[in-house]
């Protein structure tokens, strides 16, 4: 019986409630030291003098490491080189990392790292995301400060405008996202004799730690291995950052010979990680009377911190992304990711283009208004289909759900337009999408391996080069090899992802696991499957186009065989059951130049609707339900899918009207605690409709396309909108807090 | 100094230092790492233990205060190796995705059921609130505390999406 499509159980969920999932902070090993991370107290400054001789003589301290210890090159290699393992003259945000002591226990390592004295010359610092550009004086990247410049040009906007009947112009603010997953980041450097070092931690993506680390300690890659442990959600925060962590215990770990392991306090952790840029948007936009949009100009600035990380391809998806999923003839937008003396900005579920969706979807709720016309109908009107062409002229050839999301969420909402409701309620849409896969972004890394063993007493287990992280890639993976084998669930098992089992297969982002690793699963399990089939014919003596590979059995017309002797016998004459996947991914052709090409394989689609109650005397947004419906190409596990929705949605909602991170006017981080820094709890949660829209994707396995981050991504507008249509206040900057709201009444 | 107290239904008599953590004394002396450290403040509830049945954040209290009292971990939840209803309902609906906060959660459950073998959604929301989980919305945790209460109850069930 196929388990694809079926509701299975996630069979790594057996050993968590039990309290036996090993997360990285788990394990021990012989002879482990602890390490802290003395950083920087300042924005921006000079190392005057790091006191190492009087750190390492204190109790319990076995070593103490500065940049002048790194062997290889001191850089975290992401996209462009500038950011080092460890400071060198200059510190530019707070929380830089300058140094790393060791010692025998956890807590000792963290005192001397928090008491160690360091003579810093504080300097001018840049903290205004709109300050960054071309600053006269602070100079932190290049001589502008900008660390990408992007830019679509498509038709002619400025004559468009001059023939639209309602033109709309605002400014729309978003603040830092903190991604708060409840693991705070792990990892251990164990060195072996050989010189291998094995890193085990949680992460994203192990092929980024690994070529870290053979470039900061230069090693060759077959001395350095990477192993993910349990990974206590990441969604971008364990994208590119484990690279320099690990990097953190693998340097000290080298020089003394020992197993060193390295976790972050909390507080640590919201300081000096990563999290979603804050941004700033122009954006102007026209329609003419009968609602269809003309023309789009977008400028929009991400706030990437001290250094590019991420930046430059998380501005590259905003961009692409800056319209919304709606046919425009003519448009143009200018990106642009800007330096400033802040913790360095990266990866986070739907990387860029929340920021700016929120600006696209409320303006286009605005333009309907104006209109006098339905929020819906506004949609339908300028949404794209299959045949029409996206702002970088990509035609869409396939798999385009997003009015059946419209619809459905119509039909399970009963939403009219115009419907009548109490004083104070409101309900709001947003139609998003989003580009699976790295696209052309990150084309040179679209290609992922997996290694498909069955053995003889018909287990099966299999590598793939991504990671689970919470989402449910190792079920749903194992729900591919079980029917692409014909075994049972239960005999599937996934080795955890190691650097040492399958080649480079890039990153676990951009919602591209089921996709790229379920096709290389697919490749394998065909290879092994011809296998078996050739032995089968023997036995069954028939051709080998005639044979069935159904629930355990193996069958020619009415004789059938079980295929466990099927591999008995395969093992029996010696015949290898074990083969490598591969899968690329098609080409894609957008061009940096002129912004215009195909840019992602395949888009994925959504419809939110908020409800929403607003108090009128003092603001309260009491959120009342969310219908969420999105085109997955096919639901591998419905299960999974709607956990995605729903936690997707209320990291959304959180993004929407609660979480707000601030810096104070010295560039530190003024709420990194889950007191101050508030993320919903269960009684924040409200009732979330999650619906599944099936639009297979004919090159993903099954017609499964990825989507995990696509229900965080439209709800921030959606509340907006909702909001509006409540008390007919519009707020342009999230969160959507109560004090806004009621300043918006008041000034009405 | 000597710590005398019950772990799991177990008697345990272990030497500790002054001012240790019982989430230490578990993760660190016990090799119990079921208990999670999300925060180390008590804003999280990853470290949740049951302490003579009640639930408290394992990172807040000493070692010492747990003299003579009764302690139940995420290890202690199964009995001879069969799950509690709580820990099956989880794996069922969906309940884990990270699995980081479950532990935690799973004690808060159960301290619950224990007290009040019925909840209300209100009820389970409150009981709840100071367990935080980033990634599943919540709502199949809720399913879970439901489907157990009627398991726990003898209701019959039905898990209709299964
Ligand atoms: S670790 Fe104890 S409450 Fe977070
Ligand atoms: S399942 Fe990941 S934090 Fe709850």
């Amino acid at each position: 019986m196929s388990v694809v499509g079926k509701r299975v159980q996630r069979p790594e969920s057996i050993t968590r409630v039990k309290g036996g999932g090993l997360f990285a902070d788990d394990s021990k090993y012989h002879g482990m030291l602890h390490a802290a991370v003395i950083r920087s107290p300042v924005a921006r400054g000079i190392i005057q003098c790091i006191n190492t001789e009087s750190i390492i003589k204190k109790k319990g301290i076995e070593g103490v490491f500065t940049c002048k210890d790194i062997p290889g090159k001191n850089v975290i290699p992401v996209v462009i080189d500038d950011q080092p393992l460890l400071a060198e003259r200059y510190v530019n945000y707070v929380g830089e990392p300058i140094a790393v002591v060791v010692a025998k226990d956890r807590e000792t390592a963290r005192t001397v790292a928090k008491n160690a004295k360091l003579k810093i010359k504080e300097l001018p610092a840049i903290l205004d995301i709109l300050e960054a550009r071309n600053h006269p004086d602070i100079h932190i990247f290049g001589d502008d400060n900008i660390f990408k410049h992007l830019k679509i040009r498509r038709g002619n906007p400025s004559s468009a405008f001059k023939k639209c009947d309602i033109i709309l112009e605002n400014i729309y603010r978003t603040p830092y996202q903190e991604h708060a997953y409840i693991e705070p980041h792990s990892v251990t450097a164990i060195p072996y004799p050989d010189g291998t070092i094995e890193v085990r931690g949680c992460m994203q993506c192990p092929f980024y730690v690994r070529e870290a680390v053979t470039k900061s300690l230069n090693l060759p890659e077959s001395k350095v291995r990477v192993i993910q442990s349990a990974t206590g959600g990441a969604f971008g925060g364990k994208e590119d950052v484990p690279s320099l962590i690990a990097c953190q215990a693998a340097l000290p770990a080298m020089k003394l010979g020992k197993p060193v392991k390295l976790t972050y306090d909390r507080t640590e952790d919201m300081i000096a990680m990563s999290k979603r840029h804050p941004s700033w948007t122009y954006y102007k936009s026209g329609v003419t009377r009968d609602g269809i949009l003309r023309a789009v100009e977008v400028e929009y600035i991400i706030d990437g911190g001290a250094y590019s990380t991420l930046s430059a391809v998380v501005l590259f998806r905003g961009t692409v992304h800056a319209v919304g999923p709606y046919r425009c003839p003519n448009v143009k937008v200018d990106s642009y990711a800007v330096a400033t003396n802040k913790v360095p900005c990266g990866a986070f579920r739907g990387f860029g283009s929340p920021q700016v969706l929120f600006a696209a979807e409320s303006q286009m709720d605005e333009l309907a208004n104006r209109l006098d016309m339905d929020p819906v109908e506004i949609r339908r009107r300028n949404l794209l289909r299959v045949g029409d062409e996206t702002i970088t002229g990509q035609k869409l050839k396939n798999s385009v759900g997003l009015e059946k999301s419209l619809d459905k969420v119509i039909q399970v909402s009963g939403w009219t337009p115009g419907g009548c409701k109490q004083d104070g309620v409101g309900y709001g849409f947003s139609t998003i999408f989003y580009g699976v896969g790295l696209g052309a972004g990150g084309k040179h890394m679209a290609r992922t391996g997996a290694r498909v063993i069955v053995h003889a007493d018909g287990s099966v287990s299999f590598s793939v080069g991504t990671t689970e992280l919470g989402q449910g890639m190792i079920t749903v993976l194992s729900q591919i090899v079980a029917d692409e084998i014909g075994v049972p669930l239960e005999c599937v098992d996934m080795i955890p992802t190691d650097t040492s089992r399958v080649p480079d297969s890039g990153p676990t982002v951009a919602s591209r696991a089921t996709t790229m690793s379920g096709n290389a699963l697919k490749d394998a399990c065909t290879k092994i499957r011809n296998t078996l089939r050739s032995e089968a014919s023997e036995m069954l003596g028939c051709s080998l186009d005639e044979i069935d590979f159904d629930n355990g059995l193996v069958s020619n017309k009415g004789d059938s065989i079980p295929l466990i002797e099927v591999i008995k016998s395969c093992s029996f004459k010696r015949l290898s059951l074990s083969a490598e996947g591969w899968h690329t991914s098609p080409p894609t052709t957008f061009d940096d130049k002129t912004g215009t090409g195909d840019v992602y394989v395949t888009y994925a689609w959504a419809t939110n609707l908020a409800k929403v109650k607003v108090d009128r005397e003092t603001g309260e947004i009491n959120i009342l339900k969310i219908w969420s419906a999105h085109d997955v190409g096919k639901a591998i596990n419905p299960t999974l899918a709607e956990g995605q929705i729903e936690g997707g949605v209320l990291q959304g909602l959180g993004y929407a009207v609660m979480e707000d991170m601030k810096s104070d006017s010295r560039g530190a981080i003024i709420n990194p605690e889950f007191s101050t820094y508030i993320i919903p709890t269960a009684q924040d949660q409200p009732e979330i409709v999650p619906l599944i829209v099936e639009e297979p994707y004919p090159d993903g396995p099954f017609g499964a396309k990825g989507f995990g981050e696509q229900p965080l991504m439209g709800i921030a507008p959606a509340v907006a909108n909702a909001v509006f249509d409540a008390v007919r206040v519009r707020i342009r900057e999230l969160p959507v807090t109560p004090e806004k709201v009621w300043q918006g009444l008041r000034n009405k | 100094m000597k710590l005398d107290f019950v772990l799991n239904n177990k008697r345990v008599s272990i030497n500790v230092k002054g001012g240790l953590r019982l989430i230490d004394l578990l993760r660190e002396q016990l090799d119990l790492v079921g208990t999670k450290e999300g925060c180390g403040k008590g804003e999280c509830g990853a470290c949740t233990v049951l302490l003579d049945g009640k639930p408290v954040c394992s990172c807040l209290i000493l070692a010492s205060q747990v003299r003579n009292r009764e302690v139940t971990t995420i290890e202690g939840l199964s009995i001879e190796g069969e799950m509690h209803p709580a820990q099956e309902a989880f794996t069922e609906t969906g309940a884990v995705q990270c699995g980081f906060c479950s532990p935690g959660l799973l004690l808060s459950t159960v301290a619950l059921l224990n007290e009040n073998p019925e909840p209300s959604r209100e009820q389970i929301r409150r009981a709840l609130s100071g367990n935080l989980c980033r990634c599943t919305g919540y709502e199949k945790i809720f399913e879970a505390v439901e489907l157990a209460s009627r398991r726990i109850n003898g209701l019959s069930v039905q898990n209709d999406k299964v």
